[in-house]
């Protein structure tokens, strides 16, 4: 796991080692996916590819399924049948325990509010992934500041998320996701709560950062401006997917 | 009307609304309201049971004294007169004590409880005393006092259901022997003859009490604030200004107050059916017995809804609500600790009458003592949170695990301490009153003596003269007797000085290395035994035995005397500088005048039930001899029992408390979903987590535990000091204490687990 | 524009006058402005010159005797119409409406045309997204304008879609 400064150059930075892709050139990939909470219907037949390094958005209504579909791709739900691969491994085969390795090593997150633990500092935030994968906390924390200046907000390092506005703590969310430069990064409607410049600078960001370090992003969003920062669209529509062939 | 300010809601409105909106959350809402009747319930109802405890009291004493003598002893002898005694046994651990009775005429008085006079050999027994001679395991008192069973003892005549007594007619007493009297009852007559120990414990062990219960009340009437600081916000949002949103919380608090005293009078109805069974004959009651004294009942009935009230508001103090549903806490205030530390030290300060011993009868001394003691308790319970705050904000860094816990530790430790400050109060005020009591037992069993002797039990005859070959005679063949042998114990004085008094203790070398501990003896022996610091006797001092003017023997003191240490025990049971001890040869047949004789008996281990074979056949040899044995004392058997009910009562607590934590543990839980739901999809271990709510449930209650152990044990040094009772430290509690501390940590760790397993489904991170 | 591929999809459910086909579109398409006679028959008359209708002499003289009918190549016509997503650019609601309803008209899948509209909507959203953080702040203003229109555009879309199967009954009921 990588500590060093996440601005320098690429080549003190070896690349996690490359988890291979399916015939196809995905990365990530869902096979007809359904699954059920009870009598609600959330994914029926869902199939979708993750390239690497792409920026795919996953847009729809909401109550389709994007989240259950992003959820079951990052491996944290399991679905009732059909298969998720991940370099050609079979996500929805393995334990939770192995799933939690594989998220922590090569999965980030963002999700839209309410995510960073409140007793922790942003930048104890920020290092918590670095820690969980065994990287020592004074490593960890001073990777965390540089991932906090390389997103504008150093200054709410030693803040709790409670005293930093939204986009800030989108930001730090953010820095948190791709700290352990992962492969995919999974995020869900990140700039849902924040108002239109703040969501912008957040994406701008986000997505510039995620292309600097190679990571494929899954970006379920209902805003088309949001979208806008994707390489290409999905569709879900009642827990089905309605893919745009890659451009 | 001014248009500045626009009208506003009256308090009688608000406080309506409060309590609508208690009843009015929907099944949840319900759920939280019952929760909180249940918690302030059971608090309600141990507080209504320690309130009935004076009218059990009153009610056990008044019918104990009009069974005793006192108001009707008359020298006279006539047609309504009878002699009477006290009998005092045991069974097992259990005290027996019943009555003889002798009547001297024809219109003799009757015992309350008991309707026809007693010819000499009929007896009639309590209910419970009954019930254990019928049962196989009363095999050994059977038959004790004669088989001419003639009817049972009225409940008028008894201090409780569970009272072992009985009234025996007899021929066999006279002047000597017994006290006689016209008249059964004494109005006047202290009861229960509870010494100013027992009463400064009673005291403490209130003060043990109530202050852990207002704490869990205080716990009970939070639960489920979260939900509540939301329906606040809505109200907010409305235009609530901040008064009336405390009002509506008062509001709130007070149908949870109201519902709680409703379950605590219910509970109080069942516990006054369920104890009475439960409790050990030393301290049985009839169930119409419990019940509360009015002004204590009023106490609680008006107290517990106002402390809720202001607990609420004060909780209130720190919370800002805010109408977008954010709940602001307000900037962490550090803790401090001047005005906390005052009431403990002003506790400390009170207590130093204690320091070099207490006297029994200054009530002035007693009272302060009581207050110093009281306020110490309420002290460690106003210096917790600052001590967790103080360690929390001091520890090192380690794991993320522990990261994450100390952290939350740090940002709030209000609502853990709050859960543990009932423990930490009673298990300071248990771990003195332990302690206390230990020490008392040690000094108690006078018959400590008999621990680790190769005699297992004395008997005790407060005849005087030689009555130890009837002893012998009679013991000897018993089942489970193996051994039965006497000694003489007499006052000595100088021959030529009369005012020079000795003890001299005549017996075998069996006898005399059970009271002194030297281990080596021979027939012809003689050790000298002084305290510390007394002056030994000179050889060749020759000893009148017996007091000035008995007219004893002469012996002198030969030259190979030997001199031993004092075992402690025995400054208490002569209370004379020194005692020479004599084996019989040596005594060379001088003429022992008014000795006692004591009768040492050894026990075959493996005879069951040998004490009580033994006591029965006693009983047949002198009905008013007692029977003391290793492990029982009439003081040491209350105690005891009072002890084991303390621990039971403080491991209730710990279940109590570990209810409160648990509900601490899964509110925080509730409210960080989202942070965890997203942490365990970053790919934390749930065993992380899981230790994460360890640490931080173990650290609070670990320092909580610690402090409630420095103070408890420190508080039972000082007691003991008051008391003249060794100093010792109650290993044993702490060591039960804090194993059942650790016990209830892992519990609720353990039952949070599902909690959080819960969270890694994905409803944790659904946006709303 | 949307007139002629508007009439073509309206003959498709079968021939009919002039005058019944200018009641028609009006009906469903005029809501403001109902179509002039002239652009009619000026526009059938282009059809009718491309070969994608046809004329059918009823019995009886007169202009308005005549009635049109689709041919072959005027019905692939619809299918292409319908497939090539619109330019996007504002105020395109009514030709995106106009398309909707005649693929609900003629059984075809309005979802896709509306999905198709979409990736070309995002198409030019992500070329402004590009030009917007490589310009200035004229650029990002300028940018943003359009974006921000063509976001209403994708809502719109995104209404239509969810409300498809109630347009479907009151298009075909
Ligand atoms: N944990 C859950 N329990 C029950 N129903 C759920 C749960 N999560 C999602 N659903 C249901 O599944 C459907 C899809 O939800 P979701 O994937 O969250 O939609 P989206 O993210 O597109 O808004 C919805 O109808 C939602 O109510
Ligand atoms: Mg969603």
């Amino acid at each position: 796991m990588t500590t060093s400064p996440p601005a320098a150059s690429a080549s003190t930075h070896p690349a996690p080692a490359d988890p291979g892709t399916t015939p196809g050139g995905a990365l990530l990939a869902a096979h007809d996916l359904h699954l059920a909470f009870g009598p609600t219907t959330a994914l029926a037949s869902a199939s979708l590819e993750v390239h690497p390094g792409e920026v795919l958005a996953l847009m729809g209504p909401s109550g389709s399924g994007k989240s259950t579909l992003l959820h079951c791709l990052a491996g944290i739900l399991r679905p009732d049948s059909g298969r998720v691969t991940y370099g050609g491994r079979d996500l929805t085969a393995m334990s939770d325990v192995e799933r939690s390795a594989l998220r922590r090593s090569e999965f980030g997150f963002v999700f839209q509010f309410g995510q960073l633990v409140p007793e922790l500092t942003c930048a104890e935030n920020v290092a918590l992934p670095l820690r969980l994968a065994g990287v020592g906390r004074r490593d960890a924390l001073g990777t965390a500041r540089e991932w906090l200046t390389r997103l504008e907000v150093p200054d709410v390092a030693d803040k709790r998320p409670g005293q930093t506005s939204g986009g800030q703590g989108q930001r730090v969310a953010v820095a948190r996701a791709l700290v352990t430069r992962p492969r995919v990064v999974f995020a869900d409607e990140p700039t849902g709560a924040l108002d239109s410049l703040n969501g912008e600078r957040v994406m701008q960001m986000f997505v510039a950062a995620a292309r600097d370090t190679g990571a494929a992003v899954v970006l379920v969003t209902h805003e088309a401006r949001v979208a806008a920062y994707s390489d290409r669209e999905a569709v879900v529509r009642d827990g089905r997917v309605r893919e745009q062939v890659r451009a | 009307m001014s248009a500045s300010t626009p009208p506003r809601s009256s308090w009688a409105a608000d406080l309506a609304l409060g309590a609508r909106m208690s009843v009015g959350g929907g099944r949840s809402g319900w759920a939280r309201l019952a929760l909180i009747a249940i918690g302030v319930g059971v608090g309600v109802a141990m507080l209504l049971i320690v309130a009935s405890l004076p009218s059990v009291v009153d009610a056990r004493t008044e019918r104990t004294d009009a069974r005793s003598i006192g108001s009707g002893v008359v020298e006279e002898q006539g047609d309504n007169t009878l002699l009477t005694q006290i009998v005092r046994s045991g069974f097992r651990d259990l005290g027996v004590e019943g009555r003889l009775l002798q009547a001297e005429g024809v219109r003799v008085p009757l015992p309350p409880g008991v309707d026809r006079a007693l010819a000499p050999g009929e007896i009639v027994l309590s209910p419970a005393l009954q019930r254990l001679m019928d049962s196989p395991d009363g095999e050994a008192i059977r038959g004790r006092w004669g088989d001419t069973v003639v009817g049972t003892i009225g409940p008028e005549g008894l201090a409780g259901p569970g009272e072992l007594t009985f009234y025996l007619g007899t021929d066999d007493l006279d002047e000597e022997t017994a006290t006689r009297i016209n008249a059964f009852g004494n109005p006047d007559e202290q009861g229960g003859g509870l010494g100013p120990e027992l009463l400064l414990l009673g005291l403490v062990g209130l003060a043990v009490m109530i202050v852990p219960l207002a704490s869990f009340i205080a716990t009970a009437v939070r639960f489920g604030g979260e939900a509540r600081d939301r329906r606040l916000a809505a109200l907010r949002l409305v235009g609530a200004d901040v008064g009336t949103t405390r009002r509506i919380a008062a509001g709130e608090t007070l149908v949870g107050a109201a519902a709680g005293i409703a379950v605590g009078g219910l509970l109080l109805l069942v516990a006054q059916h369920v104890l009475p069974p439960l409790v050990p004959p030393a301290l049985t009651f009839y169930p119409e017995d419990l019940r509360p004294a009015p002004v204590l009942a009023a106490l609680v009935v008006i107290g517990v809804p106002v402390a809720s009230v202001l607990v609420t508001l004060s909780a209130m103090r720190r919370v800002v609500v805010e109408p977008l549903g954010v709940v602001r806490r307000s900037e962490v205030t550090r803790r401090r600790l001047w005005w906390r530390i005052l009431l403990p030290v002003a506790g400390a300060a009170l207590l130093h009458p204690l320091i070099g011993g207490m006297d029994d009868d200054s009530s002035g001394d007693q009272a302060m003592v009581t207050a110093g003691v009281v306020l110490l308790l309420v002290g460690v319970a106003l210096l917790l949170p600052w001590a967790v705050d103080a360690v929390v904000g001091r520890l090192g860094r380690g794991g993320v695990a522990w990261e994450l816990a100390v952290r939350r530790l740090q940002l709030e430790s209000g609502a853990a301490v709050r859960a543990i400050t009932a423990i930490v109060v009673s298990v300071a005020g248990l771990i003195a009153i332990q302690g206390t009591f230990g020490a008392i037992q040690a000094e108690a069993e006078g018959d400590g003596e008999l621990q680790g002797s190769v005699f297992q039990a004395k008997v005790i005859d407060t005849r005087s003269g030689a009555v130890g070959q009837e002893w012998v005679d009679g013991l000897t063949g018993t089942p489970g007797v193996r051994d039965v042998v006497t000694s003489t114990f007499t006052l000595a004085h100088v021959e030529t000085d009369p005012d020079q008094l000795i003890g001299v203790e005549v017996g075998p070398c069996s006898v005399l290395t059970h009271e002194t501990g030297i281990t080596d003896c021979a027939e012809g022996d003689v050790i000298v035994v002084a305290t510390e610091g007394a002056e030994l006797p000179t050889p060749g001092t020759t000893y009148v035995l017996g007091e000035p003017g008995s007219g004893g023997g002469t012996w002198e003191l030969p030259g190979d005397a030997r001199s031993a240490t004092l075992g402690e025990f025995h400054l208490y049971l002569s209370g004379l500088p020194s005692t020479i001890y004599v084996t019989p040869t040596a005594l060379g047949g001088a003429d022992v005048a008014e000795g006692y004789e004591s009768v040492l008996v050894a026990l075959d281990p493996d005879v069951p039930d040998a004490v009580d074979r033994l006591r029965t056949t006693a009983a047949d040899v002198e009905m008013l001899a007692y029977v003391a044995d290793a492990e029982q004392g009439s003081l040491t058997g209350v105690l005891g029992t009072a002890r084991q009910a303390l621990l039971a009562g403080t491991i209730a607590l710990l279940v109590v408390v570990g209810a409160s934590l648990l509900v601490n543990v899964a509110e925080q839980l509730r409210e960080r979903r989202r942070p965890f739901a997203v942490l365990l999809a970053f790919g934390t271990r749930r065993r992380t987590l899981g230790l994460s709510v360890l640490w931080q449930v173990a650290i609070p209650v670990a320092v909580g535990i610690t402090l409630a152990i420095v103070t408890g044990t420190a508080l039972s040094v000082v007691l003991q000091g008051g008391l003249s009772a060794p100093i010792g430290i109650d290993w044993w509690a702490i060591g039960l204490i804090s194993g059942g501390a650790a016990l209830v940590v892992l519990l609720v760790t353990a039952a949070s687990l599902p909690l959080l397993a819960g969270l890694t489904r994905s409803q944790g991170l659904q946006s709303e | 524009m949307t007139v002629a591929p508007a009439l073509l999809g309206l003959l498709q459910s079968g021939p009919r006058h002039g005058y019944d086909l200018k009641r028609a579109f009006d009906e469903r398409f005029g809501q403001d402005k109902p179509l002039a006679y002239g652009q009619v028959y000026s526009t059938l008359a282009r059809l009718l010159k491309n070969g994608l209708v046809e004329v059918e002499h009823e019995p009886g003289d007169g202009p308005d005797r005549k009635r049109y009918a689709i041919t072959e190549a005027g019905v692939s016509d619809v299918a292409v119409w319908l497939a090539t997503p619109e330019k996007p650019e504002p105020y395109l609601q009514s030709a995106m409406y106009t398309k909707v309803v005649l693929a609900l008209l003629t059984g075809r899948d309005a979802a896709d045309v509306l999905d198709a509209q979409r990736t070309e909507h995002l198409r030019l959203m992500r070329e402004l997204t590009r030009r917007k953080s490589e310009g200035d702040l004229a650029d990002q203003l300028v940018c943003d304008h359009a974006l921000f229109h063509l976001e209403a555009d994708l809502r719109w879309l995104e209404l239509t879609a969810a409300r498809l199967d109630d347009l479907a009954t009151s298009v075909r009921g």
